[in-house]
């Protein structure tokens, strides 16, 4: 008996421990660069990772990268498939009722609108934008035609392929592909939305998020958050 | 991989699609078809086998066990595969969680369901919050052979259950003349005859099965399909050492390929099973190849 009392008592002092050096699962989509993509070495590259990486080392914790669907991206992460959503997801009300955000990494950005020619009127017309993103549901509710996709690649095709007029997304993702093709170009006109990017945890999960929120803050102090977003061209520092 | 392709930006033609297509990612791209082959060499033969049992409990003499593998078969095949896929992967994987935290948690007293979340403790996991991403990535796996199993496996069951009944009466009254029980009947004489009718069934979902491995990905597996469709998209020279265009179609066309050789040497193969399978039938195909060997 003594020994059984003995093996559970090590058992759950082990398991404690298990729990201190838990893996921290970083759920990413890995198909918007700058933010998220993967390399030509086929690893999770970009921005995020960069950030993720940092901030799990200030944390002290042990990460772990993860690809993920963006449909599905929110009920892997209540399900428990992975810890963290850190894939350019901007904080907005509807998904702080579903899920908790650690403070915003990057400024509110204005979003743009990339087409074929400056000319475009985006207040009508058919505007492409993918599933599930601020800027959908920013299309939806004015009088343009939404067409989404699953990806963000798919969206710079419609446009291209003349099945949407625009395409609305974050700038940091539109600017690199408007410089590097001649037949693109970005609008002047921009849309605020969402009130900054931050990573996804589980509502349950207070502990994570506070130790990624002291860790964000002390990269926001030290200004070292701010020479990531100035190297990967993401948007306004802070 | 080669050791001129430390600049790619200096290279071209030939020797540039040497390099490119010798890339990390590409590795990863042609180690997922092995991931496809291997899905499909487990599935396979776990589908049927459930098929089997489904198709046995359906025609059962026990009441209770019919009932329930009809309705089985029935919910399966009528639930769409895509709403499935989503739903019953992460049931499953939740209610794994859930009997290993009541086993092992017997001291946790906050609730597992807190809003929205899914909250067991750490040693409940499956598998564990410390266990490498390799071991993710086998138990994601698995969870999807099991799936593709049970979706193909009533379907399966559905196409055996009908083979069964295609054996001809006669057959197995006479079998019930030679004194055999309903097992040894059943055993003896209904399986060996029923796969000849089977066979064009099971065939087509065969097919149906090897088209289906991109819902993997709705689980997390990096399948062909995502790997095309992630390497095709236009790449820009900021974040690549290989900048590209939209290059979509290549990779789909590639994949076509793969399909259509892939379906067409199930097709070859099919059709040789069916001619052993037809051999010394009571079937039209048996009559017609016992006229050819007199």
């Amino acid at each position: 008996m003594k020994k059984l009392i003995l093996t559970t008592a090590a058992f759950a002092l082990s398991a404690g421990m298990a729990f201190g050096a838990d893996v921290v699962r970083m759920g990413t989509e890995g198909a918007y660069p700058p933010w998220n993509f993967i390399n030509d070495a086929g690893e999770v590259d970009g921005f995020e990772r960069e950030l993720g990486d940092e901030l799990c080392k200030r944390a002290e914790l042990t990460c772990e990268w993860v690809t993920n669907e963006w449909d599905s991206i929110i009920p892997n992460l209540v399900s428990g498939n992975y810890d963290v959503i850190i894939a350019g997801m901007s904080i907005t009300d509807e998904r702080d009722e579903v899920i908790d955000f650690t403070q915003n990494y990057t400024q509110p950005d204005p979003s743009a609108y990339l087409a074929m020619s400056s000319d475009v009127d985006v207040s009508g017309g058919v505007l492409a934008a993918q599933t599930g993103t601020i800027q959908a549901s920013h299309i939806a509710s004015t009088g343009a035609t939404l067409v989404e996709f699953a990806t963000p690649e798919e969206t710079i095709a419609a446009v291209r392929n003349g099945e949407a007029d625009a395409v609305l997304a974050d700038k940091g993702y539109l600017a690199p592909i408007a410089d590097e093709d001649s037949e693109l170009v970005l609008l002047e006109k921009t849309e605020m939305l969402g009130g900054g990017v931050g990573m996804g945890v589980r509502e349950s999960d207070g502990e994570l998020k506070a130790k990624f929120d002291a860790a964000i803050q002390s990269m926001k102090d030290d200004g070292s958050l701010n020479e990531l977003i100035t190297k990967w061209d993401i948007g306004e520092t802070f | 991989m080669f050791s001129y392709c430390t600049d790619p930006s200096t290279l071209s033609g030939l020797t540039w699609l040497s390099c490119y297509l010798t890339t990390g990612k590409h590795m990863a791209f042609y180690l997922s078809f092995g991931t496809v082959l291997l899905l499909l060499a487990i599935t396979a033969p776990t589908a049927l086998l459930f098929g089997y049992f489904g198709a046995t409990a359906a025609r059962s003499q026990i009441a209770p066990l019919r009932w329930i593998g009809k309705t089985c078969i029935a919910i399966v095949r009528g639930v769409p595969d895509i709403a499935f896929f989503l739903f019953f992967v992460i049931a499953l994987d939740q209610a794994i969680e859930w009997t290993r935290h009541k086993l092992l948690c017997p001291e946790w007293t906050e609730p597992v369901r807190q809003g929205n979340d899914f909250v067991v403790c750490a040693a409940a996991k499956m598998p564990l919050g410390t266990a490498p991403q390799w071991v993710h990535e086998t138990y994601g796996f698995f969870l999807a052979i099991f799936t593709f199993a049970i979706v193909f496996g009533a379907f399966a069951a559905n196409v055996l259950f009908g083979a069964m009944r295609a054996v001809p009466r006669a057959q197995m009254e006479t079998a019930e003349a030679y004194g055999m029980t309903r097992k040894q009947a059943f055993r003896r004489i209904m399986v060996p005859q029923m796969w000849v009718y089977a066979l064009p069934g099971l065939g087509n979902l065969w097919m149906v099965l090897i088209k289906a491995t991109p819902l993997l990905f709705l689980l997390g597996v990096e399948d062909i399909v995502y790997w095309a469709r992630e390497m095709g998209g236009s790449k820009t020279a900021k974040f690549t050492d290989y900048p590209h265009g939209d290059w979509r179609m290549w990779y789909f066309l590639a994949l076509l390929v793969f399909y259509l050789a892939f379906t067409r040497v199930s097709e070859i193969f099919l059709e040789r099973t069916m001619k052993r399978l037809t051999k010394g039938q009571a079937t039209t195909g048996g009559e017609a190849q016992r006229k050819v060997a007199a």
